[in-house]
């Protein structure tokens, strides 16, 4: 199957996030779930569209062989298959994440922090410098793309009214 | 116009909704799923199912660009002046104990200025994000 509609492939993105988010759910990781439903499937697919606006809707003929493309594709989704049979059964409490910091966490999140939710304690108060990145990234990623369109309409205007003159 | 009248009516019936929504999401961080993140990025989803519908000029009357585009260094600011306000009261950075009495009230304290502070500056990005898209394509 193949398509070459790029307006299909966003609807198609948005579905598989709204998938995602209910993979998500049955892992119990709702905080997760609901980021990945209200960012993957609602700002990122309007923020393709919008992109879409501003470019071609379909995409390019590529002039180049489709073998090396499909290799490369075929031997590393073989090497990640390969690599989940040394992960632990899925589920256990013998697995090296929940042996490190979590039951702390578990333990005292209620008392040190009196926030019964421990994704959030964790989130912003024992991973706070985590959290703080995340957020520098997005105001990096926001401030490079607003210089980007709106510092090249300025150029632009400034292009045209000197062009005029 | 008329035919979109399904539209605008339905969608100014759901906006009030989908911002309580968003500060219920915040709001109730601590205890349900959800946190600064997911209620800026519902946020800016309303202004932008508002200015789907209305037009980008009517959108940029509820939520100002200059207001929105300064949101999103504001939001940095807060998270990181959180973590300066523990170091001027000599602890360390990002530790909110100090910020009451009992450290654990001021965790409290801490966890909900840093989720305002990732409102901020999510809702503002995304929503500034938006508009430099819309604002390119005419």
């Amino acid at each position: 199957m193949r398509q070459r509609s790029l307006f299909g492939v966003v609807i198609l993105s948005g579905v598989y996030s709204f998938l995602m988010a209910s993979v998500l759910i049955v892992l119990d990781a709702v905080d997760v779930a609901m980021t990945e439903a209200s960012v993957g499937a609602g700002v990122s697919t309007v923020l393709l569209l919008a992109t879409l606006h501003l470019t071609k809707t379909t995409e390019a003929t590529s002039f180049r062989g489709t073998m090396i493309p499909l290799f490369v594709a075929v031997v590393t989704g073989a090497a990640l298959i390969w690599s989940t049979f040394d992960l632990p059964p899925f589920g256990t409490a013998e697995a090296p994440i929940h042996k490190h910091v979590a039951p702390y966490y578990l333990e005292n999140s209620l008392r040190e922090t009196t926030v019964p939710n421990v994704v959030t304690s964790v989130l912003a108060d024992y991973r706070g410098y985590d959290t703080l990145g995340e957020t520098t990234v997005i105001f990096t990623a926001g401030i490079g793309v607003m210089l980007l369109l709106r510092g090249a309409r300025r150029r632009d205007r400034a292009a045209d009214v000197e062009g005029s003159s | 116009m008329s035919l979109d009248l399904i539209l605008r009516i339905g969608t100014k019936l759901i906006l009030p909704f989908i911002l309580l929504f968003a500060l219920y999401v915040q709001f109730h961080g601590e205890y349900g799923p959800g946190g600064g993140f997911q209620a800026g990025v519902i946020t800016a989803g309303m202004v932008i199912l508002f200015a789907i519908t209305f037009g980008l000029r009517a959108a940029k009357r509820i939520a100002p660009q200059a207001l929105v585009e300064r949101m999103v260094p504001l939001g940095v600011l807060i998270f990181a002046g959180t973590g300066v306000l523990g170091l001027l009261l000599g602890h360390n950075y990002l530790d909110y104990g100090p910020l009451a009495h009992d450290p654990a009230h001021g965790r409290v304290l801490g966890i909900f200025l840093v989720e305002a502070g990732v409102l901020v500056t999510v809702s503002g990005t995304m929503t500034a994000l938006f508009y430099a898209f819309a604002e390119r394509g005419r």
